[in-house]
């Protein structure tokens, strides 16, 4: 049902670095899980509209006024470099 | 004096009374899981400023009486559950050394009852598991056999109420990870409706289907917790004015419910399969206890509840690979040194993520990929809605549900060795996060193995906003029905 490349794909997309080994494993493993959700097949959903979670959900509108906000700067950026103010990742497209 | 089989209620009135200090209970609390904790290894990390804590709480004692019920009650919080200053890892190592900069609306709430915090609990990586496991760091063992696992994924909040290592415990519930462990451990935990408890700092993992719940060893004690942890919050806009649970706690006792006049439903669904015969037969006790009482018994059908882990698995993945985009090796937690972006990225979550998370997150970006989508993601969707409409015709009929919480008790550990038989053990579960509906787990009698009794859970679910329902059927039972071994 699923095939290597498209794993292989997916590890690409996912910026998740998979091994030969893992890939294997990883192949079986959806095409386990994928067979096991194919049971929906079996329901016939035409006259049905998705529902995508909660209970009787409404827009939630309010005044757009500050609040303070207790948390500490510190902690906020604790693993994150900076330079000038900005934050500093590496080179995302070459030259 | 036997202070952890004290309600909660009864350590309040001691320290009112100035009978025990704040300090010396939380010191009785870490001698505990000082003692207890080295075999069961529920806790990830403590906080090391608890006793200070209690020692603020005491000056506090001094002077006033007028108190909230969970001032200086000590805590245990599941790490995925931002408490400003303390590490929250989310079981994974890319959230290793994370320190919260802020505290989740929960937290927020008990520090404002005066509560100590003791420390935080393991947890299956992002909370994604049945056992506890996935966790990163290590394995919680079951407080009732030491050889099996404790449930998951809140399964060190579980463990650490059934060791009594804490007077209760907060953990998360996507597909039943507060209501399985609790089964496993013996102990009571709540799933409230979706919209009852503010998500606000807990770390995401399928939003439309996260909430936070708590764990004690009573109904009465989780029933103050819920109270206070509940309610409209403006930093989750999917907290409903609907969640107002003052006074919920009390009306326990002071308005008892009319066995007389409940009407049970018994999803038949429920009990068909892959139930084990020992937690059927328990479970079908815990029903004709109930009918004894005077209740009404009426059996239901919930057709498209068996397609509900189908459902789930393609939801649930959906759902999560979006939210865990987010551990990029720039914001947050670990980062693996590379010359690109991409290589810093990819390395970073290749170390960093463990291999259930990266099941999920590869399987729901294939289920959200273009050419898939319809398939997958919005065929789950729909027979989402069909799973909803089943409940919601049940409780044109009947108040509560009453089923099994798991098909099993607690398993050794390394005995689900697949995928797909480790997500069975939520199949009673999850068609309640689908449905976004209230469920409590209570301890109903125990699975003789060997020379162990291995606790089984009851599930008594309600429809949306109908805690308060749920909670005094299951007190009643708590209060008075028996624990047979079978």
């Amino acid at each position: 049902m699923i095939s290597k490349d498209e794993v292989k794909h997916l590890a690409k997309l996912t910026q998740l670095e998979l091994s030969e080994e893992e890939l294997e494993k990883m192949t079986k493993e959806l095409d386990l899980i994928l067979n096991y959700v194919d049971k929906l097949s079996e329901v016939d959903v035409s006259n049905t509209k998705p529902l995508t979670g909660g209970h009787n959900l409404k827009n939630v509108l309010r005044e757009d006024n500050p609040l303070e906000f207790n948390f500490d700067k510190d902690l906020l950026f604790q693993e994150v470099e900076f330079e000038n103010g900005f934050i500093k990742v590496k080179r995302i497209i070459d030259k | 004096m036997d202070l952890e089989n004290l309600t909660i209620k009864e350590l309040h009135q001691l320290l009112i009374n100035k009978e025990i200090s704040a300090y010396e209970l939380t010191k009785f609390y870490l001698d505990r899981i000082n003692q207890k904790d080295p075999d069961i290894k529920a806790f990830l990390s403590l906080n090391d400023k608890a006793l200070e804590q209690a020692q603020e709480a005491d000056k506090i004692l001094k002077t006033e009486k007028d108190l909230p019920m969970l001032f200086a009650i000590p805590a245990a919080i599941k790490d995925n559950l931002l408490i400003k200053g303390l590490r929250a890892t989310a079981g994974s190592k890319i959230l290793e050394n994370y320190k919260a900069s802020y505290d989740a609306t929960v937290i927020n709430k008990l520090k404002q009852q005066g509560v100590i915090f003791l420390g935080k609990t393991n947890l299956d990586e992002f909370a994604m598991g049945s056992s506890t496991e996935n966790s990163a760091f290590f394995k919680t063992k079951n407080p009732n056999d030491l050889e099996r696992v404790p449930g998951g994924s809140s399964g060190g909040s579980a463990a650490s109420i059934s060791a009594k290592m804490a007077k209760f415990a907060l953990g998360t519930d996507t597909g039943g990870s507060i209501r399985q462990p609790a089964s496993f451990c013996g102990v009571a935990g709540l799933k409230p409706t979706y919209g009852s408890v503010s998500r606000f700092g807990a770390i995401a993992l399928a939003s439309s289907l996260d909430q936070i719940g708590p764990f004690a060893n009573t109904i009465e004690d989780l029933a103050l917790v819920f109270e206070a942890i509940s309610g409209l919050d403006q930093f989750d806009s999917t907290t409903s004015p609907l969640a107002d649970f003052k006074g919920l706690s009390d009306s326990l006792t002071n308005e008892p419910l009319d066995i007389k006049n409940l009407k049970i439903g018994v999803p038949v669904e429920f009990f068909e399969g892959g139930i084990d015969s020992r937690v059927k037969q328990a479970v079908e006790t815990a029903i004709s206890w109930y009918e004894k009482q005077g209740a009404k018994i009426i059996d239901i059908h919930l057709p498209y509840s068996p397609y509900g882990l189908a459902t789930y698995y393609l939801i649930l993945p959906a759902e999560a690979s979006a939210n865990l985009a987010r551990y990029d090796g720039v914001r947050y937690g670990l980062k693996i040194k590379g010359e690109t972006f991409q290589e810093v990225f990819s390395k970073t979550r290749g170390i960093g993520i463990g291999s259930e998370p990266r099941r999920r997150i590869m399987l729901g970006t294939f289920v959200l990929s273009a050419g898939y989508y319809d398939a997958y993601y919005s065929k789950a969707q729909k027979v989402r809605r069909l799973i909803m409409e089943d409940f919601k015709k049940a409780f044109e009929k009947v108040e509560v549900l009453l089923t099994p919480t798991s098909p099993f008790t607690a398993f050794k550990f390394g005995e689900k060795l697949d995928p797909v038989s480790m997500y069975l053990s939520d199949v009673y579960t999850v068609p309640v996060n689908l449905a976004g509906i209230p469920a409590v787990s209570i301890n109903c009698g125990f699975e003789k193995v060997a020379n162990k009794k291995l606790p089984i859970g009851l599930q008594i679910i309600g429809n949306h906003f109908q805690e308060e329902i749920i909670l005094k059927t299951a007190h009643l039972f708590d209060s008075y029905a028996p624990k047979p071994e079978f």
